[in-house]
C-alpha cells in the first residue's frame, strides 16, 4: 500500500485496517503525533487528511492511500502551520505538551480553511482535550495566529 | 503528601563539594554516575555511604558545561507540565550567568545528589521548587566561580578583575573574554568553592520574572519526546489484558494457538493478573491480546494482592462511609469543642461526600525494560519518584538496586499518576517480559486499561457540627472526615494517628473560630488509591469552605463578610481575600442579572494547601440545568515567586482540573469494576466549558510555597457556593452533573 506522508511516499505492508496513528508512530518514526485514548474522544492523534483535521486513532489507513497527510513533523514547513506555531510559542500555550501536536494540527485545519475566524468558529473546531487546561492559551494562540 | 515527611530545606551547613573532579563539567556525566554505586531508598544512604554526598551540593552532578557553553542540566525533578524543567533553567542560570535559553534540562538518574526533599526525592507535594531553591542558587554560584577561577589561571590575573556575562568571562582590563564552553576542563580541575556569595534579588534578571518556558517550542512542533516516544533497538511491542478485578487471574487460553498465529504475534504471555501479548508492532500486540479468549480465575483466598470484591460498588463504599458514626480520632483541637457546642444558641450541621476520581492524564502510561550484557536492567518509564521505582524494579528483576538504572521522561501529564502505585504502573509487567524473552519489550497500555488500574483519589465524606452563638457567629466547629488517605495507604499508617492527607484542608483552616476538633474515621477504600493534584484539600476544603457558607447563611451573615470577620487578626489571610474581591471588581454575592441577561451569583472560597495561601471566587449561572462558569478569580500568595507567567498558567490549570472535579468526574464501581474505560464515560472538562480566569500573584513574603498544586481546591467550594446562591439549595455531594440544578427565581 502507497500512502503520502508530509509529501513523501511511503509503501507499506501492513494490514490494511490498521489506524493511521499507528502507522505513523510505529512504522515510520513519526511519534510527534500521539495517542490519546484511540476512540477519536480526545482528539491528541489530529492530523491533516487533505486539509482536513482527522483523528488518525480511528482511522483505517487505507481509507487515506492517495490523500495527502500532514502530521506535525511538518507543520511548519507548511506557511499557515508556521504562523499557528509561532503563536503557540508567543502565547506559551503548553503545559505538559501531550496534545499540543493535536491542537496545533486542529488549529492549522481551522485556519487553512477560515483564515479569519470568529470565536465561534475557534470554538468549533477547536475541541480537542487538554487535561493541562490550557484552552485559554489555546484560544488565544489561534486569535493570535489568524492576526499574524 | 504535603506533610509525608518532615521536610527540612538543605542544611546550612551544606556546602558544594567536588567529590569526584575527574568527572567535572565537561567529562562523562553519565560515566560519573553509573560508577556511583546507590542502594535505593533514600535517606538511609545518606547516612550510610562514606564521604556522605548532601543532596544538591555535588556540581557535577547537576551541571555539564558543552563545548558550545550551553548547560546540560540534571534535574533532580521531572518535568511534566508544571514548568519545573524551566524553573531550574532560571534559578540555576541567574547565579551560573547563562541565560536560561541555553539551557537542555534531562531528569536525573537516581542518586543520593538528588534527594533534595529531606533526603527523599519526588516530584509533588508542590514542593520542587520551594525545597531545592536554596540549594540551586549555591550550586549555581560555586560553579561559576570554579570557571571564573579556571579563567584567572588561563588570562594570569587576579580573580578579582573578571567578571561575567551570560556564558563568559570577561576581563574588561584586557578586553579580553572566554566562553564558558572553553574553561569547562579547566575548572574541573579545581575544588568547589564553599564561601561563595549569592547575587542581590534586586539584581535578578531570571528569577521573579515572566521567563518563557524553555520547552515551550519543542512542545508546539511534536519533538518533545514522551516515554510512550521512546524506541531501543530490537525491541517487542507488547499490549495487556487485566483481568477486571483485581485478584484475579488468567486461567485457560481457549484460543491460544490462533492468536499466537495472528500476524507479526511473537508470544503470549501470563502475568500475575494479566495476560500480555508481545508482538514485532503495537498495534498487533493490542488486536492479538483482545483478541485472546481468557478465562478468569478468582483469587484464591490468602491471595497476597489487595483483592477487588466481586460485590463492591461506589454505592455500597459511601454507603459504608456514611454508617461509620462517631468523631474518630482526632488530628486538630483548639479550645473545647462539646462545652462550646452545648452553649451554643443554634447548632448547624451538614455531611458531604466526593467520589473517586481518576488522573485521566493524556499520555497512557507505558514502560521499556532491557536487561543489559552487563547484568543491568534499564528501565524507561514515567515516574514521579526515580529511586522509589528503582528499588521496586530490582525486587522485581531479582537483580540488587545499582544494577538498575532509571531513566525518567518528561511525563505527558501527571497530576500525581506516577508516583509507585505497584499494580497501577507497568513496567513490572515490562521488566517480567523482557525477562521472560530476553528481548527488550515496550508495554503500553490502551486508555481502557488504564482507567481498569489508574491509582484513584480516595472516596470521603466529611460531617460538620457548628455552633453559633446569639448573633449568628461560629463559636464551636467538629468536624469528622471519614475515608482513608493516600498517605497512609503508601507510607504506612498507624492506628493512632490520623493520616494527614485525609484530613488536610478541613484540618489547617485559618478562621479564629475559638473552639474547633477535627477527627478522623478510617476506613479502608477497597479500590488502588493515590494521590491527585492537591490530594486530600481537592475534596476537603470543597468540605469545609462549602460548610462555611452554610454556616454563614444560617447565622445571617454574608460569607465574604464573615470570612473576613473571621481573619480580623490574621493580616496575610484578611489581605489576601481582599485582593481577590478586588481582583472581581469588589465583592457582590448576588443573585444579579449579566450584560448577557443571564442571572448570576458568586462564590468565595480560601484554602492553605502546599505552603501556600489562596483565595478564590466563581461566578456562574444556571442552563439547561447545568453549572456554567463564567469567571474564576484567584489570588495566590506563595511568600515569593520565581516564574509569574508559569504561576498564571498553573493556575489556569489548576482551575481547569478544579471545575473539571466540581462539574464532570466521578469513578462509578459496580459489581467491583469501573463503569468507565475511556473519556466517553469519563468525561473531563472540555474547552468550552472553561470560564475566564484571572490571576493576582502577591508576594507576602513568607516562606517560598507550592503552586502546581494550590490554584484548584477553592475552586469546586467557589463554585458549589455561587451554585447554591441560585438554587438557593444547598450543595452537598459532587460531582454537579449528577443533579439537574433549577434556578429557584425559575
Amino acid at each position: 500500500m502507497d500512502i503520502t506522508i508530509n509529501g513523501q511516499l511511503h509503501q507499506l505492508d501492513i494490514e490494511p485496517d490498521t489506524p493511521l496513528l499507528w502507522v505513523l508512530r510505529d512504522e515510520l518514526g513519526l511519534t510527534g503525533t500521539k495517542y490519546g485514548c484511540g476512540l477519536a474522544q480526545c482528539g491528541a492523534c489530529t492530523v491533516l487528511v487533505d486539509g482536513q483535521p482527522t483523528r488518525s486513532c480511528v482511522t483505517p489507513v487505507d481509507a487515506v492511500a492517495g490523500s495527502q497527510i500532514m502530521t506535525i513533523e511538518a507543520v511548519t514547513q507548511d506557511p499557515v502551520g508556521q504562523k499557528v506555531v509561532e503563536a503557540w510559542v508567543s502565547q506559551q500555550v503548553a503545559q505538559c505538551g501531550y496534545c499540543q501536536s493535536g491542537q496545533v494540527m486542529a488549529a492549522t485545519g481551522l485556519l487553512k480553511q477560515t483564515p479569519k475566524p470568529s470565536d465561534e468558529d475557534i470554538a468549533a473546531a477547536m475541541v480537542n482535550l487538554c487535561r493541562c487546561g490550557t484552552y485559554n492559551a489555546i484560544a488565544a494562540a489561534v486569535r493570535h495566529a489568524a492576526q499574524a | 503528601m504535603n506533610e509525608m515527611s518532615p521536610l527540612p530545606t538543605v542544611p546550612p551547613e551544606a556546602v558544594p563539594l567536588n567529590l569526584s573532579r575527574r568527572s567535572f563539567l565537561g567529562a562523562s556525566l553519565g560515566a560519573l554516575v553509573l560508577g556511583v554505586a546507590l542502594p535505593a531508598g533514600g535517606r538511609a544512604f545518606a547516612q550510610e555511604a562514606a564521604p556522605a554526598i548532601v543532596p544538591g551540593t555535588r556540581v557535577n552532578a547537576y551541571i555539564q558545561i558543552q563545548p558550545d557553553s550551553t548547560v546540560l542540566f540534571r534535574s533532580a525533578f521531572i518535568e511534566g507540565g508544571q514548568g519545573i524543567f524551566t524553573a531550574m533553567a532560571q534559578i540555576v542560570g541567574e547565579e551560573l550567568d547563562v541565560d536560561p535559553t541555553q539551557f537542555v534540562v534531562e531528569g536525573a538518574p537516581p542518586g543520593p545528589d538528588y534527594t533534595l526533599i529531606g533526603g527523599y526525592r519526588f516530584t509533588g507535594g508542590s514542593m520542587s521548587v520551594r525545597m531545592s531553591y536554596d540549594a540551586m542558587r549555591k550550586l549555581g554560584a560555586a560553579a561559576r566561580r570554579m570557571l571564573l577561577q579556571a579563567a584567572a589561571t588561563q588570562l594570569g590575573v587576579p580573580i578579582a578583575e573578571l567578571s561575567t556575562q551570560p556564558g563568559r568571562v570577561i576581563h574588561a582590563a584586557s578586553n579580553r573574554s572566554i566562553p564558558y564552553g572553553d574553561l569547562a576542563t579547566a575548572a574541573a580541575a579545581l575544588p568547589v568553592p564553599t564561601d561563595v556569595p549569592l547575587r542581590a534579588r534586586a539584581d535578578f534578571r531570571w528569577i521573579g520574572k515572566p521567563v518563557a518556558r524553555i520547552d515551550i517550542r519543542d512542545k508546539s512542533t511534536g519533538k518533545a519526546t514522551y516515554a510512550i516516544d521512546l524506541k531501543v533497538d530490537g525491541m517487542l511491542y507488547g499490549a495487556v489484558q487485566h483481568g477486571v478485578r483485581l485478584g484475579m487471574e488468567p486461567g485457560t487460553l481457549a484460543n491460544e494457538d490462533q492468536v499466537k498465529a495472528m500476524p507479526g504475534v511473537h508470544s503470549v504471555h501470563r502475568l500475575p493478573g494479566a495476560v500480555a501479548v508481545l508482538a514485532n508492532s503495537w498495534w498487533r500486540a493490542r488486536r492479538a491480546v483482545e483478541a485472546l479468549q481468557i478465562t478468569w480465575v478468582e483469587a484464591a483466598p490468602g491471595s497476597t494482592v489487595r483483592v477487588m470484591p466481586a460485590d463492591y460498588s461506589s454505592e455500597k463504599h459511601l454507603a459504608d462511609l456514611k454508617a461509620r458514626t462517631g468523631d474518630g480520632l482526632a488530628f486538630e483541637t483548639h479550645g473545647e469543642v462539646g462545652p462550646a457546642l452545648a452553649g451554643a444558641a443554634r447548632i448547624v450541621e451538614a455531611s458531604f461526600d466526593a467520589p473517586h476520581l481518576a488522573h485521566a492524564q493524556l499520555e497512557p502510561p507505558s514502560a521499556i525494560a532491557r536487561f543489559n550484557a552487563d547484568g543491568t536492567l534499564e528501565v524507561w518509564a514515567p515516574n514521579q519518584a526515580p529511586e522509589m521505582f528503582q528499588a521496586d524494579a530490582a525486587k522485581v528483576a531479582g537483580i540488587a538496586p545499582e544494577k538498575v538504572i532509571i531513566h525518567s521522561p518528561i511525563l505527558g501529564g501527571f497530576f500525581g499518576r506516577h508516583f509507585l502505585y505497584q499494580t497501577a504502573n507497568p513496567y513490572q509487567q515490562a521488566i517480567m517480559l523482557a525477562k521472560a524473552t530476553g528481548r527488550p519489550v515496550k508495554l503500553l497500555w490502551t486508555r481502557e486499561e488504564e482507567f481498569l488500574r489508574d491509582a484513584l483519589r480516595p472516596m470521603s465524606l466529611a460531617r460538620f457540627r457548628a455552633g453559633l452563638d446569639a448573633n449568628g457567629l461560629p463559636v464551636a466547629l467538629s468536624a469528622v472526615a471519614v475515608g482513608e488517605g493516600a498517605t497512609g495507604r503508601w507510607f504506612g499508617r498507624t492506628a493512632d494517628k490520623v493520616d494527614s492527607s485525609a484530613v488536610e484542608g478541613i484540618a489547617g483552616k485559618v478562621y479564629a473560630i475559638p473552639n474547633r476538633r477535627v477527627g478522623h474515621v478510617h476506613v479502608d477504600d477497597p479500590t488502588i488509591i493515590g494521590f491527585w493534584r492537591s490530594v486530600g484539600h481537592s475534596m476537603n476544603d470543597f468540605f469545609y469552605e462549602t460548610f462555611f457558607d452554610e454556616m454563614a447563611d444560617a447565622g445571617k451573615q454574608d460569607p465574604y463578610e464573615l470570612r473576613r470577620r473571621l481573619l480580623a487578626d490574621n493580616p496575610r489571610h484578611r489581605n489576601l481575600i481582599e485582593a481577590v474581591a478586588a481582583l472581581s471588581g469588589g465583592w457582590k454575592r448576588g443573585p444579579f442579572t449579566a450584560e448577557d441577561g443571564t442571572r448570576r451569583a458568586r462564590g468565595v472560597a480560601m484554602a492553605s494547601p502546599f505552603g501556600s495561601e489562596v483565595a478564590t471566587i466563581a461566578e456562574v449561572s444556571l442552563k439547561g440545568g447545568e453549572v456554567v462558569v463564567h469567571h474564576v478569580w484567584v489570588a495566590v500568595d506563595p511568600g515569593s515567586i520565581v516564574n509569574p507567567a508559569i504561576i498564571e498558567a498553573q493556575v489556569n490549570s489548576a482551575v481547569a482540573l478544579g471545575l473539571s472535579s466540581a462539574l464532570l468526574e466521578e469513578v462509578v464501581y459496580e459489581g467491583g469494576v469501573p463503569r468507565a474505560r475511556n473519556y466517553d464515560g469519563y468525561p473531563i472538562l472540555p474547552p468550552e466549558r472553561m470560564p475566564k480566569v484571572h490571576v493576582r500573584i502577591v508576594e507576602s513574603g513568607a516562606p517560598m510555597g507550592g503552586i502546581g498544586e494550590p490554584g484548584l481546591p477553592g475552586v469546586p467550594p467557589a463554585v458549589v457556593n455561587a451554585a447554591s446562591v441560585l438554587t438557593g439549595q444547598r450543595i452537598r455531594s459532587l460531582p454537579l452533573s449528577r443533579s439537574r440544578l433549577t434556578d429557584m427565581a425559575g
